[in-house]
């Protein structure tokens, strides 16, 4: 935690082809250049790196434009179908009241779901791509 | 109103403080720009979280929203369901790429592969420009507040709480840095959502547990009668209400994860994981928060009555404080009144922070010394802007006292919807965005939106305008919004395929490949 963090600028041009294996290399070789800095351009085309876009994909994009659909369109009911939404469901709550406290729900769900699916099947695969480069050591 | 302004200060006194205690405390090690800006990242999850939540909730929100609630109804009820949905797309798409991007400002995230200096700049013009106007609304609201709270009517006697509510912030950033105006925020937010949530459990108690009947005998308290527990009181009606309020609608779900002050926020904790920790933090926060107003709202009508509401000095704002003397006596009025005061407090601080932080960042640092600045000299330089900060926003908050401030609010909302998600998102998930890209998108977003509300209604020609004798208001809709969030994703588009410039891919991999795993950045 008290790592210093770098600034985001000034980083030397990442250069293509794969690092040098050194002789106390693990297995696989690690993707960074010869100062022992992340190669960027071949972590992006590697295949633990696309996984963990693909992973990331499947759900964000879904889900944000699930959420986003769900709430414009009962933004859009109340607004142009107030009578819908008025009809009586339960005592004095009606249907746009039951579907507003129904947002609080599907935003809750949608919020643990999310934390859920990312520690299992984001950060295992963000540590496979982070294994590839020297961050994690040292 | 038959509050003892004894206790309401006494309350409030003790709150500043304690506060002020706890900032010293904090702040003596705030040496680097680290911790300045970003409390040296040491904060975990929950901890933010309940900060973002503290940051966030407005007394626009206790004190508007409740009201709102209670005069609209169903439409008011609308609003907290914007503001929680929103954490959504902060949680899902900016909060952790953001955290493993940059480092202190949004100027950072932005800048990260284009060409520095133009796009810093832009960055912090914005910052600082959403930072203004929102502070500005909320040191206006301090004014109307205490003329409620205190019983404070002359305006000088206001003036003067604007100008103290703006030394106490200015003293908490200076003092505390990040770390201090965080802790502000974490006590402020749980002593608000204890104060909610205590009194909507006792207003359900109070009717049984039947959230049915608290709405049933608040029906029974308005002129509009059942009505108020449908949609349209206050948008309903002509085309015209109906659009401005798909556009309210679209800023606010938007605007929240592109606020500046929320987007800093994400920096104070060490890495990406807890930056998704805080937010789901936030999340239940903001749940049960916007639940309560819709608790409280309704039973002010049901226990106070839409007559008494509409009658006290503030109108509607006044909601939540008379059913607190309602139900606990001129005390719990106290208590809320000073965590109403509190709040406006500590979102103020944290809007100092912010917009200090973008100038000596992005401004001075990065365009004005080229990089090559010494990082103490940047921490005075945002120690001097704070000061500069709060002065404009004395000035402003005491010019703008009386006026109408929640538009001010929105506008804030559409502003950082239009400026920044079109940029955020674009360089992110577009390859071929750049330099001219960014900077159409956010001068585009920023432009057309104050060019639009300049001629709104909200500015001239209603009765709810700034100037309701004039009447030079062209475009229908109070809120730009839905005009100009997707006019900034077009600039975007055309600047970028317009220009001749080209992507530098390698920092596009870089960008990419740092923002989903944090290589390169130095966090674990």
């Amino acid at each position: 935690m008290t790592k210093a963090i770098l600034p985001p600028t000034d980083s030397r041009p990442a250069r293509g082809g794969r690092g040098f294996a050194t002789f106390d290399d693990p297995g696989t070789p690690l993707l960074v250049d010869e100062a022992g800095d992340p190669d960027f351009v071949a972590l992006q085309a590697s295949g633990d790196f696309r996984e963990l876009r693909r992973r990331i994909t499947v759900f964000v994009v879904p889900a944000t434009c699930g959420f986003l659909l769900w709430y414009l369109g009962y933004v859009a009911l109340s607004a142009y179908a107030p009578d819908l939404m008025g009809t009586p469901v339960w005592g004095v709550i009606n249907l746009g009241l039951l579907f507003g406290l129904l947002q609080f729900v599907t935003t809750i769900a949608l919020t643990l779901g999310y934390a859920r699916y990312a520690r299992r099947k984001l950060d295992p695969q963000v540590d496979a791509v982070r294994s590839l480069t020297a961050e994690d050591q040292g | 109103m038959g509050g003892n302004t004894a206790i309401n200060l006494g309350v409030f006194g003790v709150f500043v403080l304690i506060t002020l205690y706890i900032v010293y405390r904090a702040g003596t090690r705030n040496a680097t720009a680290s911790d300045y800006y970003a409390a040296g990242s040491s904060f975990t999850g929950p901890q933010n979280g309940i900060a973002l939540s503290g940051d966030f909730l407005s007394a626009a929100s206790f004190l508007g929203i409740s009201g709102s609630i209670a005069v609209n109804g169903y439409d008011g009820f609308l609003y907290s369901i914007g503001w929680v949905v929103s954490w959504l797309l902060g949680l899902m798409i900016i909060s952790e790429r953001l955290r493993n991007t940059g480092r202190f400002t949004l100027g950072d995230v932005l800048a990260f592969r284009m060409r520095q200096r133009p796009v810093r700049a832009a960055a912090a013009n914005v910052t600082l420009v959403i930072s203004l106007f929102y502070m500005i609304a909320q040191m206006a609201g301090a004014g109307a507040l205490m003329a409620l709270l205190l019983d404070v009517h002359s305006k000088v006697g206001q003036s003067v709480i604007i100008a103290v509510v703006g030394i106490v912030m200015v003293l908490y950033v200076l003092v505390g840095g990040m770390k201090g105006t965080t802790w502000v925020q974490i006590i402020k937010a749980v002593f608000l959502i204890m104060c909610v949530t205590l009194m909507s459990v006792f207003l359900l108690g109070k009717f049984g547990f039947s959230l049915s009947a608290i709405l049933e005998t608040a029906s029974r308290n308005t002129p509009l009668g059942p009505e108020v527990l449908q949609p349209g009181v206050r948008y309903g009606g002509t085309p015209t209400s109906q659009l401005d309020f798909i556009s309210l609608a679209l800023a606010l779900v938007l605007g929240t994860a592109s606020l500046p002050h929320v987007l800093m926020r994400f920096y104070t904790v060490p890495n990406a994981r807890e930056a998704r920790r805080s937010v789901v933090w936030a999340t239940w926060m903001m749940a049960t928060f916007y639940l309560c107003t819709l608790v409280i709202g309704f039973g002010a009508l049901a226990l106070v009555g839409s007559k008494e509401i509409a009658a006290a000095p503030g109108g509607e704002n006044s909601a939540a404080p008379l059913l607190a003397y309602e139900i606990g006596g001129a005390v719990l009025l106290g208590v809320v009144s000073a965590v109403a005061f509190a709040t406006i407090l500590a979102v103020v601080a944290g809007l100092t922070l912010t917009a200090s932080a973008s100038f000596a960042h992005d401004v001075y640092a990065n365009v004005i010394k080229q990089g090559q600045a010494d990082p103490r000299s940047e921490v005075r330089v945002a120690r001097l802007t704070a000061i500069v900060v709060g002065l404009l926003a004395i000035v402003g908050g005491i010019a703008a006292n009386g006026q109408n401030v929640a538009f001010l609010v929105a506008l804030a909302f559409a502003l950082a919807a239009s400026a920044n998600l079109s940029t955020i998102i674009y360089s992110m998930f577009w390859k071929r965005f750049n330099t001219p890209g960014t900077l159409w998108a956010v001068y585009g977003g920023l432009g057309s939106c104050i060019v639009l509300l300049a001629f709104s209604p909200a500015v001239s020609g209603a009765k709810s305008s700034i100037f309701p004798d004039v009447d030079f208001a062209w475009f229908p809709l109070s809120n730009p919004g839905l005009v100009s969030i997707p006019f900034s994703f077009l600039c975007g588009y055309l600047g970028t395929i317009l220009s001749k410039e080209k992507a530098d891919p390698a920092k596009q991999a870089e960008m990419e490949v740092r923002s989903l795993t944090g290589i390169g950045s130095g966090l674990r």
